[in-house]
C-alpha cells in the first residue's frame, strides 16, 4: 500500500525511475485499477467482445483546468468516450497520456485523476494503459492529457453520410453552447457572474438506445470545437445535399445568450461536451425526440431542421426574423467584438 | 459600430452598476451616466453605461409596427407627421 | 432578453419589408451604413434577402479596426517589444497585420499583450503591475472615445504613473463628408451609426441632408431597427425629402450624452487622421491634449518614424469606400481568409470582408 504522495511534480517524476513508479502506483493504479492496468506491462492485452474495433484519440488542453461542471480529467474521459459512442460503438478501454509541468501540485493532479476515475466508471470504461512525461515549467500550461479509446461495434450498425436522404430530419439532444460558455465565464476575463455550467457528460447510453431502437438512424456526431454550425457543415461538405436549420428551434439557454450577446459570441459556434446531433429518417423523428427527452439531461432536445436538395453542400439558416442566409463553419477563434 | 446591449440595473455601488441581461450580471461603470436608478435599463458598451434606454420610446417604436396592417399604413403616416 | 428580442420579431420584419417594397421607386438605390455593428447585423439576419432587388446596401468605413492604418499598428508592435511593457487591447486588434507583424505574433515571441473587454481593465492592470508600463490601444469611434477619456481622468485622479493610451480614435462625420465629396460611389441614403449617435447626438449628421440632400436615418442594431431605418430612408427618397430621422429614439437624443461629450473635450482635441483606404481626413482624429501628455503613449515612447507599407493587392480601401465588393478583390477567399488575413477588413470580425466570407461566401 503506497503512502499518499504530496508536494509538487518534479522532473524525476517523468524519468521512468523510482519517483515515476511511486506516482503511478499512488495515483494512477490506485484510482484506475483494473486487471490490464495493474499488470503494468508495456502494452495492455485486451479481450475483444465485438465484431468491429472502433478506435479514436483526443488531446485535451482546456484552460482553465477546473471549470463549472468539470475539469480536464472528466473532459478527457468523456470526450473520447463520446467520440466512440457517436460512431455506434460500445466504449471499452482508454489509454491516458499525461504531460505535466514541473511544479504542478500533486493534490491538484490527484483531483484530476479522481475525476477521471469517476468519469470512467459512469461511462463503463477502463483506463488500461498510460504514460507520464514531465516538462519544464510553462511548457504545458499545467497539464495536457491525451486519451485514446477503443470500442466495439456490431457489423449490423450502419452509420454513414452516404445513407442520408432528402427529407431526413436533424435533431440535437439539448441546450447548445453550455460547455464553451462555461469556459468563457471561468476564464474571468469579462468580470461577469453567470449561472452557466459545462454540459460535460457521456452520451453513450443515449447513442446505444438510438442505435437499438431507430432503424433509420443515419449519423450522429458530438458538436465539440466549432460548435453545432461546424458539425453541420461537416455533414454536408462536398455532399449532394444541404441542410436547412431553423434558428428559433435550436435550444440555447437564456443565460448563454446573455453571455454571448454583449461579448459578441454566437452560440451556434460554441463547443458542447455532452450533446449529440443526429440525422434520422423523417418517420422516426418523433420517436427519436421522445427517446432523447427521456434522458433528464436531454429534456431540451429538439428537432432543428431537415436535409434539403438545394443548396448542395451548404447549411441554410432560417434566421429568427424569417430570412435566410448561409451558416458557414467556424473560420477562426471567436474573439469578443468590441469595436 | 460598437457592440452595446441594453441591460437592467439591479445594484449600484458608488460609480459602478451591476446590470443584468439573460440572467448574466455585468459590471458597468457609470461615469458617463451618473443619474441612474435600480430598475433602469442602460446601454452598456465595453464595460461602461453610455445611455439610458427610453422605455416609452422603445414601446412606441414597436407599437407602430405591431398595430400596423396593410390598411393601417396611412395611419402610420399621420402619426409620424403629428410627432414631428 | 428584454428590449432585444422584441426587435427581432419576424412579423414586424415582414411588415416593414413589405412596406419598403410597396413604396420603393423603380430606380436603383444605394444605401450606405458606416458602422461595423450594422455590417454584421445586416449579414447575420439576412437583411438583403428582405429588400427589393434594386436596393443595394453598401458597407462603408465603419469598422474602426479596418480603418486603422499600418503606422498605428507598427507603433503598437514597437511598444510591445519594449521591455517591461504590457500592451492592453480590444480583442479584434490582436491579429491585425501591420507592415511586418501582428500583436498575436509579438505575443508568441514573448511580448506581454493582453485582451481587455473594457479600457478600465487596462487601468486596473497598471495598478496591479506598478513596475510595468501599461499601454492601452485606443481604437474606436465616438462611442469608445469617452470611455478612454474617462479612464484617463480616473488615472489622473488616482495618480497612476504607469498607464498611457496610444490614441487611434477617429470621428465619423468628416469621413462621411469625404465619401460624399469624392462622388466615387452613388450614395442615396445613409444609415447612421446608432451608438456613435448616442454619444454625439443625431444632430451632427444634419449637414448631410442640408449640404448633399442625402436622407439619413439614425439606426439601432437589431434587425427591425435596420429595416425600419431603410424604410424611413426609402420613404424620404420617394417623397423627394432629405433630413435626419431618428429611428433609434430609445437610445439617442438629438443633443447626445453631454457628459460623455464633455469628457471627450477635456481629454482629446481634433487632429488630422489617416484612414486606411480614405487617406488623410482633416479633423477626423482625436489627439490627447498636451495637459494629459503623461498619458499619451505617442509622447512617452520613442517610436521611430514608420513608413506606411500597404499590400498593393489588398482592396480594403476600395471596399470600405463602397467602390468594390469583397469578391472583386484578387486576394479574397484565396490568399486572404479569416485564418490567413492580409487586410484589416478580413481580420476584424466586423470588417466587410470577414462578414462577407462568413455569411455570404456560400451564395
Amino acid at each position: 500500500m503506497m503512502n499518499k504522495i504530496t508536494g509538487k511534480i518534479v522532473r524525476a517524476h517523468g524519468s521512468g525511475g523510482k519517483l515515476t513508479h511511486e506516482l503511478i502506483q499512488s495515483l494512477f493504479v490506485k484510482y484506475f485499477s483494473n486487471c490490464s492496468l495493474d499488470e503494468l506491462l508495456d502494452s495492455a492485452i485486451l479481450e475483444n467482445p465485438g465484431e468491429k474495433i472502433v478506435f479514436t484519440t483526443d488531446s485535451h488542453v482546456v484552460k482553465p483546468l477546473f471549470f463549472p461542471g468539470g475539469d480536464i480529467g472528466k473532459l478527457s474521459v468523456m470526450g473520447t468516450v463520446n467520440d466512440l459512442a457517436v460512431c455506434g460503438a460500445m466504449p471499452l478501454y482508454l489509454s491516458c497520456g499525461m504531460i505535466i509541468e514541473e511544479g504542478f501540485e500533486i493534490d491538484r493532479l490527484e483531483k484530476i485523476v479522481i475525476s477521471m476515475k469517476n468519469a470512467a466508471e459512469s461511462a463503463g470504461v477502463q483506463i488500461v494503459t498510460g504514460d507520464t512525461k514531465v516538462v519544464e515549467h510553462g511548457a504545458a500550461d499545467g497539464i495536457f492529457i491525451n486519451t485514446s479509446g477503443i470500442g466495439v461495434r456490431n457489423s449490423k450498425v450502419q452509420l454513414s453520410l452516404k445513407s442520408i436522404q432528402i427529407g431526413d430530419v436533424v435533431l440535437v439532444s439539448g441546450w447548445m453552447g453550455d460547455h464553451e460558455a462555461a469556459i468563457i465565464k471561468a476564464r474571468e476575463e469579462f468580470n461577469i457572474s453567470a449561472d452557466i455550467v459545462s454540459d460535460c457528460a457521456t452520451v453513450n447510453r443515449l447513442t446505444q438506445k438510438l442505435i437499438d431502437e431507430i432503424s433509420n438512424l443515419r449519423i450522429m456526431r458530438d458538436p465539440t470545437r466549432g460548435g453545432l454550425a461546424t458539425t453541420l457543415n461537416e455533414f454536408v461538405w462536398r455532399q449532394k445535399f444541404g441542410i436547412r436549420i431553423d434558428e428559433k428551434s435550436v435550444p440555447v439557454r437564456e443565460s448563454v445568450r446573455g453571455l454571448c450577446e454583449p461579448l459578441g459570441f454566437d452560440p451556434l459556434y460554441l463547443a458542447n461536451e455532452g450533446k449529440i446531433v443526429a440525422i434520422v429518417g423523417k418517420e422516426s423523428a418523433g420517436k427519436t425526440l421522445s427517446i432523447m427527452r427521456s434522458f433528464p439531461e436531454c429534456e431540451s432536445a429538439a428537432i432543428i431542421g431537415e436535409v434539403i436538395d438545394e443548396p448542395k453542400g451548404k447549411i441554410l439558416l432560417r434566421t429568427s426574423i424569417g430570412s435566410n442566409r448561409i451558416l458557414d463553419m467556424l473560420t477562426t477563434e471567436q474573439l469578443p467584438r468590441i469595436c | 459600430m460598437c457592440l452595446a446591449i441594453p441591460m437592467e440595473v439591479i445594484k449600484i455601488q458608488d460609480n459602478v452598476a451591476e446590470a443584468e441581461v439573460g440572467g448574466v450580471i455585468y459590471r458597468a461603470n457609470l461615469d458617463l451616466l451618473p443619474d441612474i436608478k435600480i430598475g433602469d435599463y442602460i446601454i452598456v458598451h465595453a464595460g461602461f453605461a453610455i445611455e439610458k434606454l427610453d422605455v416609452a420610446a422603445a414601446l412606441e417604436t414597436l407599437e407602430i409596427w405591431n398595430e400596423m396592417s396593410e390598411t393601417v399604413a396611412e395611419r402610420d403616416e399621420v402619426r409620424r407627421e403629428n410627432k414631428r | 432578453m428584454k428590449f432585444i428580442d422584441e426587435f427581432r420579431n419576424p412579423e414586424i420584419a415582414a411588415k416593414i419589408s413589405s412596406e419598403i417594397r410597396r413604396i420603393m421607386p423603380e430606380k436603383r438605390l444605394s444605401v450606405m451604413e458606416v458602422c461595423g455593428g450594422h455590417t454584421v447585423a445586416i449579414f447575420r439576419y439576412g437583411i438583403v434577402g428582405l429588400l427589393p432587388e434594386n436596393l443595394r446596401l453598401i458597407s462603408g468605413p465603419g469598422c474602426p479596426v479596418c480603418v486603422t492604418p499600418n503606422d498605428f499598428l507598427d507603433a503598437a508592435h514597437f511598444i510591445s517589444r519594449q521591455k517591461g511593457t504590457i500592451v492592453a487591447t480590444f480583442g479584434d486588434m490582436i491579429r491585425v497585420p501591420g507592415s511586418e507583424s501582428s500583436l498575436q505574433r509579438e505575443k508568441s515571441s514573448g511580448a506581454d499583450v493582453r485582451i481587455c473587454y473594457s479600457p478600465s481593465e487596462a487601468l486596473e492592470m497598471a495598478e496591479a503591475n506598478p513596475t510595468k508600463r501599461v499601454v492601452f490601444l485606443g481604437i474606436g469611434f465616438e462611442t469608445t472615445a469617452p470611455l478612454v477619456a474617462s479612464v484617463i481622468l480616473t488615472a489622473e485622479k488616482r495618480r497612476v504613473r504607469n498607464f498611457s493610451v496610444l490614441s487611434g480614435h477617429k470621428t465619423m462625420p468628416f469621413a462621411m463628408k469625404a465619401l460624399l465629396d469624392s462622388h466615387e460611389t452613388a450614395i442615396d441614403g445613409f444609415i447612421c451609426p446608432g451608438h456613435v449617435s448616442a454619444i454625439t447626438g443625431s444632430d451632427i449628421f444634419r449637414f448631410i441632408p442640408r449640404d448633399f440632400h442625402v436622407p439619413c436615418a439614425v439606426s439601432g442594431f437589431e434587425p427591425t431597427d435596420i429595416l425600419e431605418s431603410i424604410y424611413l430612408i426609402v420613404r424620404q427618397i420617394s417623397k423627394g425629402e432629405s433630413r435626419v430621422e431618428l429611428q433609434y429614439k430609445r437610445a439617442v437624443r438629438p443633443e447626445g450624452n453631454l457628459r460623455a461629450l464633455e469628457m471627450i473635450g477635456r481629454v482629446f482635441e481634433p487632429c488630422d487622421s489617416v484612414w486606411r483606404g480614405l487617406g488623410s481626413i482633416a479633423n477626423s482624429g482625436l489627439l490627447i491634449k498636451p495637459e494629459y501628455s503623461r498619458f499619451d503613449a505617442m509622447k512617452l515612447f520613442d517610436i521611430p518614424p514608420i513608413r506606411i507599407i500597404e499590400n498593393p493587392a489588398c482592396s480594403c480601401g476600395e471596399i470600405m469606400r463602397g467602390v468594390k465588393t469583397p469578391p472583386d478583390c484578387l486576394l479574397f477567399g484565396n490568399n486572404c481568409t479569416p485564418e490567413i488575413p492580409v487586410g484589416a477588413c478580413m481580420v476584424s470580425s466586423e470588417g466587410t470582408c470577414a462578414a462577407w466570407f462568413k455569411y455570404k461566401k456560400g451564395d
